[in-house]
């Protein structure tokens, strides 16, 4: 049962007119109407790495569907997608290549680490691995797990489906000028250096 | 245990035995440049050459991250309009270092660390690292170990060839094949998390034994396997194999003969498809394969279709075996009961001091092993998958190193997509069936 | 040929000279090796007392072990070559069997180990520009240390 609003009546009318519309129809502002469907038809770009790409493949699949979110069409195509998974563990020579085709993405764009590997190194704790992308590109979601199963991606997706509809991250956004700039400091605390094994 | 020949297709191709082209510096298939200078001339034509006939050449970079590479792999491809002459396929852009790693990690954490390198059949680098520990530690595992880790890796071969049939048939433009791999796929990797806990990367087999028993009712639930899974392979001969656009994309695609596939070490289904008769289960068995009988499927042509079509009677095999191990699994204990080596139980804990000590010992040490080198070898979907291991008679490894099958088999590729089109290169590649993971440790 | 022969673990190992390479490699051949399965290297700056080194072979610092196999008779052999450590020189096996040329590039890009006569001895696992050969034992690991141990843990 839609309830007629008044027109000065902003208030947010749960559960009743159109699901997912936090306002009433006839009210709502073109924005909440943008940051809905882009949270419902989010593009993923495949990023698929390692183990963690199996397992986003399988949340693709039939059993965990992830049609069900619009999310089903990896384009291969880094201009079209909107969401980069960034699944598995990023070698020194995979990293540039990472940052590349982050930076041939559209705006707006997202990015979810998924499993441990991609948010801090995970168990490769060494010279091979980047330790974490946020160290290459800006992440929003993390999925922990080795491999994370596909209701812990289906999970993380959520998350930021969410994110993405409150506005949160257009607005975190607009602050750190648009996303994509990194900037990079001189930072005055000492640097780590990495630990030299004493010789056996 | 008899070999089959399988006559998969009509071609009246005649194999010959001139393995000449791989032997070649000059002229090769394999194109070898730098990455650096294919850089700098990618995109343009070769205008600097002097053989006249590589003018109209083109260099072009296919990868990393591209929709038809079975991961992280780069091909350079020297181009004739859209023919490809010569190539390289580029790797390490998954390095991790896994061979480092494995010399400050311990002997039981040791499989946590390979098991990440073939991450679509993981339970047969476990099995690998844990023969070669066990060689070392001249130990014996209880038969109900042998018989179980058996059963796990035939249950494992037939989720990594159902994942090779998803991944080929998605890369040749059957898109609704992904779909059916993965839902078959899906009931063995239930079973693998009601067993060891775990989807994937499971950790499972250790030196000593397996991590955990079976879990009660794993009879019926390998029994509704059973009935699952053959009648679904049928529908797959029915979209797949006999249809006429699958036969033209892949008959006569990317083919190889005995001696060329033997001077480029390669093993497992592109051995095989060439026709020539070698299985690791059967010529050397490992386990308890001797005491089971199964075919080895082998093909004619050495094309894509062969390895395609010998995949998916691998797994009708392995589905043969598994039925075999329900009726034989004997009970007893499933790991070693050699104090030393494997943890007590964990309720033993709070009984027992000497209990909490072993624990103590080998979580945070871990067991010595004899000093010595070794070299195991098991049959990996790929092909011969080998663990060799050097220990200094410490609790960490001296040198471990993994002989990974995709990266000896990708160095067939350049030899195989040669005088191919493009497209034909995707299904060699997906035919191939690399693993990054393993590729590049 | 005549080189020291050990036995372990029912697998046979031969220690050839670095010049003996070559003719042994190709009397294994035509013996009937007709796979070259592995090649791979070692290096024991480390654990310089290794294990099961016949007397009249001289321990180098690095070691570079290729398994072969026999079809036919189902048997394997395992050759260990000792390199010393300044210019370490290896003759390249790919005109015997063109499948070592990914492996002899692994060698020389984890150790530093140079073929000579090999085709095109370039990186392959690390980026083309990395300095540094990373399975060498003086090679550290580049672990980050982990904020919360307080004390010099083992590894």
């Amino acid at each position: 049962m839609v309830r007629v609003p008044l027109i000065g009546d902003l208030a947010k009318v749960n559960g009743e007119g159109l699901e997912g519309l936090e306002h009433n129809f006839i009210t709502a502002r073109i924005e909440n109407l943008v940051k809905w469907s882009r949270a419902r038809s989010c593009w993923p770009a495949t990023f698929g790495l390692a183990c963690c790409a199996i397992e986003m493949m399988a949340t693709g699949a039939a059993h965990y569907d992830l049609a069900r979110y619009g999310m089903e069409v990896f384009r291969a195509s880094p201009r079209q997608a909107d969401l980069m998974i960034v699944a598995g563990r990023v070698s020194q020579k995979m990293a540039p290549i990472l940052r590349q085709i982050y930076d041939q993405m559209m705006e707006p764009k997202w990015v979810i680490s998924m499993g441990v590997c991609a948010s801090s190194g995970g168990m490769f704790n060494n010279y091979a691995i980047v330790q974490g992308v946020d160290l290459v590109v800006p992440v929003d979601v993390y999925a922990p797990g080795c491999p994370p199963g596909p209701e812990t991606l289906m999970h993380a997706i959520l998350t930021l489906h969410e994110k993405i509809q409150s506005g949160e991250l257009t607005r975190r956004r607009e602050e750190n000028s648009g996303g994509a700039a990194i900037e990079i400091s001189e930072s005055p605390r000492e640097i780590i250096k990495p630990v030299e094994l004493e010789s056996r | 245990m008899t070999s089959e020949v399988v006559e998969t297709n009509n071609q009246s191709l005649s194999v010959t035995n001139n393995d000449e082209r791989v032997y070649l510096r000059e002229g090769s298939a394999v194109l070898r440049i730098s990455e650096s200078e294919a850089t700098s001339k990618a995109g343009n034509e070769l205008t600097e050459t002097s053989d006249p006939s590589e003018e109209t050449r083109m260099i072009l970079n296919m990868g990393p991250s591209h929709p038809s590479t079975h991961g992280v792999l780069r091909l350079i491809l020297e181009l004739e309009g859209e023919t490809v002459e010569r190539s390289k396929p580029v790797i390490g852009y998954l390095h991790t270092g896994m061979e480092k790693t494995a010399e400050t990690l311990s002997y039981t954490q040791g499989s946590t660390n390979v098991t990440r390198m073939d991450y679509a059949s993981p339970l047969f680098t476990e099995l690998a690292f844990s023969l070669a520990v066990e060689k070392l530690l001249e130990i014996e595992v209880p038969p109900r170990a042998t018989w179980i880790r058996m059963l796990m890796c035939e249950l494992n071969r037939i989720s990594s060839h159902l994942l090779f049939q998803a991944t080929n048939g998605m890369d040749l433009g059957a898109v609704s094949m992904m779909i059916y791999g993965w839902r078959e796929r899906e009931e063995v990797l239930r079973f693998f998390e009601k067993v060891t806990g775990l989807r994937m990367n499971h950790n499972y087999i250790r030196p000593g034994g397996v991590a955990a028993d079976l879990h009660d009712g794993w009879q019926a639930d390998l029994r509704n396997l059973l009935e699952i899974i053959p009648p679904r392979l049928d529908e797959y001969d029915d979209l797949l194999t006999d249809q006429p656009l699958f036969q033209k994309r892949l008959q006569g695609i990317g083919s190889l003969n005995t001696s060329e596939a033997l001077a480029l070490s390669a093993t497992g289904p592109i051995l095989r498809s060439t026709g020539y008769d070698w299985d690791l289960r059967r010529d050397e068995p490992y386990l308890a394969y001797d005491q089971v009988d199964f075919n080895v499927i082998v093909g004619t042509h050495g094309d894509s279709f062969d390895r395609f079509a010998i995949r998916l009677n691998e797994v009708r095999e392995s589905l043969r075996i598994v039925e075999q191990i329900l009726d034989l699994m004997p009970s007893g204990d499933y790991r070693i009961q050699d104090k030393k080596i494997t943890p007590p139980p964990r309720a033993r804990i709070d009984e027992s001091m000497e209990a909490l000590i072993h624990h103590f010992k080998i979580f945070t040490e871990g067991f010595h092993v004899p000093s010595g080198e070794v070299y195991a070898a098991v049959e990996s979907p790929r092909g011969e998958l080998g663990c060799y291991l050097v220990s200094d008679g410490t609790s960490n490894p001296y040198r471990m190193h993994i002989r990974g099958p995709s990266f000896v088999n990708l160095q067939t590729l350049p030899h195989l997509m040669r005088g191919g089109l493009i497209a034909d290169a995707v299904a060699v590649i997906s035919s191939i069936d690399p693993i990054m993971g393993e590729v590049d440790r | 040929m005549n080189v020291p022969t050990v036995e372990t673990f029912g697998q046979r190992v031969l220690h050839p000279e670095v010049e003996e390479l070559i003719d042994l490699v190709t009397e294994l051949k035509q013996e009937g090796f007709n796979m070259v399965v592995d090649l791979t290297a070692v290096d024991y700056l480390s654990f310089p007392a290794r294990k099961n080194l016949p007397e009249n072979v001289k321990p180098e610092r690095f070691e570079v072990v290729v398994s072969m196999i026999n079809h036919q008779t189902r048997k394997r052999v395992r050759l260990r070559v000792q390199i010393q450590e300044e210019n370490p020189v290896v003759p390249s096996l790919f005109d015997l069997y063109p499948g070592t040329e990914s492996m002899e590039r692994e060698v020389f890009d984890m150790f530093g180990i140079n073929f000579s006569d090999h085709p095109d001895l370039t990186r392959i696992l690390m980026p083309e520009d990395w300095v540094g050969h990373p399975l060498r034992k003086d090679f550290s690991i580049g672990q980050i240390p982990v904020q919360f141990k307080a004390s010099k843990a083992k590894r």
